[in-house]
């Protein structure tokens, strides 16, 4: 899911500074994992920005966000509550935000930062174990991902700053090195750690991404 | 004048070296930088130009290389990965081939948030492994993109190796893939515990790449704790802390500890890599018992 969480509030008066009546639109998938934008900090945001002066229209919490077509059917459905508003305050990951803002004149303003790809580890808790290089190692690399576990991303093996397993950046985390180093000690391969492994390739990730899929 | 062997030749013939770190300045005034390298001319085979160390934004080692060329006075210079992409590190090694620089150290580098620009952005496009692939692949007279180069490089590589981290079963497969990529010589982290040496002495003996024995120069027992505590890797035992803390005069006992070091680690490996954190005038004394002159 993709990680995001709410901008200080101030800044996000700051984007509002012009607009007295707002429209919200939150996320029901990551977003409302998140807590930064289902349905609950919606109903929290309208306290704030009320408090603080603005006359909120209405909210909708779309079935996720980053669907384009949904976001302009649900923001249609909602009539007046958004044609009357002079901005849109998205509580959703980039993504969404563009969808909002792609489907609608208003002035769209991001009340998120989106983080990362994440996985969840329990409740409220998100790690980043993959940064959608585009040509997965995971294969060669025992199924632990050195692009993204290793704050420099190297490919073949540990640097310097490794010591007793841990990261030289984050002394707190586990070495990737290590931790594929374990892993495979655990299961009797060595081939990862001894493999020379060639550059990654940047033109797999060229920037903007898009995929069509075949009829 | 007498013809003077190269770093290279001396290592290749055996000859134990000593090698000495020069931080560049901060700032385009190389005086001092050359100062000090003249200073111990003589006594320093060749002279690792840091770049960018710990991720603090200084000139380019390019530059003060090519100047203690034009002095007579060999440079190692130390590439890292942080800050170039593969464009930049193969533009950067024919430079500096162009400038009469042969020995290179490839580093993946310290990470950007050590450094005076945490927000900067890290490249890490090659590893130290890749790089040095990237160096061999210039010394055949073609580029990364397997394009023909009007002149090929005859650069000696080396790279970088930490004797004392753990676990070294992890670290070692890495030291072995820098030298079939093409590392010639191995210049250490510091080490302080001359009796683990051995050990990977004889583990990266068959990779067949000379060993260069870093060793720091550690000026009072606040500095053994700091680096402890603080740099990866480095660990001061207790009674070196507690043999300097002692000390009347800590600078002496360090010199002291730093010439036993040398003295210990001499037998299993080809030259030491003194580090003297700008102490740079006392080396003449750490290096005193190596008569290789």
């Amino acid at each position: 899911m993709i990680v995001s969480k709410q901008k200080p509030f101030l800044d996000i008066l700051t984007a509002l500074e012009t607009a007295s009546r707002v429209f919200l639109i939150g996320c029901a998938k990551c977003a409302t994992v998140c807590k930064s934008g289902g349905e609950e900090q919606l109903w929290q945001m309208q306290e704030e920005l009320t408090a603080a002066g603005k006359d909120v229209t209405g909210s909708v919490v779309i079935d996720e966000a980053c669907h384009m077509l949904r976001v302009q059917r649900d923001l249609r459905a909602k009539g007046e509550m958004v044609t009357s508003a002079d901005a849109l305050l998205v509580l959703a990951c980039g993504a969404g935000v563009q969808s909002v803002s792609a489907g609608s004149d208003k002035s769209t303003v991001a009340g998120l930062d989106t983080l990362f790809l994440g996985n969840i580890r329990r409740f409220g808790q998100f790690e980043q174990r993959c940064s959608l290089c585009g040509e997965c190692r995971l294969n060669e690399t025992a199924g632990i991902c050195p692009v993204t576990l290793c704050p420099k991303g190297l490919l073949n093996g540990p640097c310097g700053g490794m010591d007793e397993g841990r990261c030289e950046v984050n002394t707190d985390a586990e070495c990737a090195w290590y931790q594929i180093y374990s892993r495979l000690r655990d299961r009797g391969e060595a081939a990862p750690l001894v493999t020379t492994n060639p550059p990654r390739d940047f033109a797999k990730h060229l920037k903007p991404g898009s995929l069509k899929l075949e009829k | 004048m007498p013809y003077t062997l190269t770093f290279r030749e001396k290592l290749e013939s055996e000859r134990f070296v000593v090698t000495a770190e020069v931080c560049p300045p901060k700032g385009c005034d190389c005086g001092e930088f050359l100062e000090k390298a003249q200073a111990l001319r003589g006594i320093i085979d060749a002279f690792n130009v840091t770049d960018n160390q710990g991720a603090n934004m200084r000139v380019s080692p390019l530059a003060p290389a090519a100047l203690l060329i034009r002095e007579g006075i060999e440079p190692i210079l130390q590439l890292t990965c942080r800050d170039r992409n593969r464009l930049a590190l193969q533009s950067e090694l024919l430079a500096a081939a162009a400038l009469g620089v042969t020995n290179v150290l490839a580093l993946s580098g310290d990470y950007i948030s050590f450094g005076d620009h945490a927000g900067s952005k890290p490249v890490f496009d090659l590893d130290s492994v890749q790089l040095l692939q990237t160096i061999a692949a210039l010394n055949e007279g073609r580029d990364l993109s397997g394009a023909p180069l009007r002149g090929a490089t005859s650069f000696y590589a080396g790279a970088a190796a930490a004797p004392e981290a753990e676990p070294f079963d992890l670290t070692l497969p890495k030291l072995a893939k820098k030298a079939s990529a093409g590392a010639r010589f191995f210049q250490t982290q510091a080490i302080f515990s001359p009796d683990h040496f051995p050990r990977f002495a004889e583990a990266t003996r068959p990779f067949g790449a000379k060993i260069i024995v870093g060793i720091l120069l550690l000026k009072s027992a606040g500095m053994a704790r700091f680096v402890t505590k603080h740099i990866p890797g480095l660990k001061v035992p207790p009674e070196l802390i507690a043999e300097l803390e002692g000390a009347e005069r800590p600078l002496d006992a360090g010199v002291a500890i730093a010439r036993r070091l040398v003295a210990a680690v001499r037998p299993h490996c080809d030259g030491v890599h003194i580090m003297a954190m700008g102490k740079e005038d006392v080396i003449p004394d750490i290096v005193a018992d190596i008569t290789h002159k």
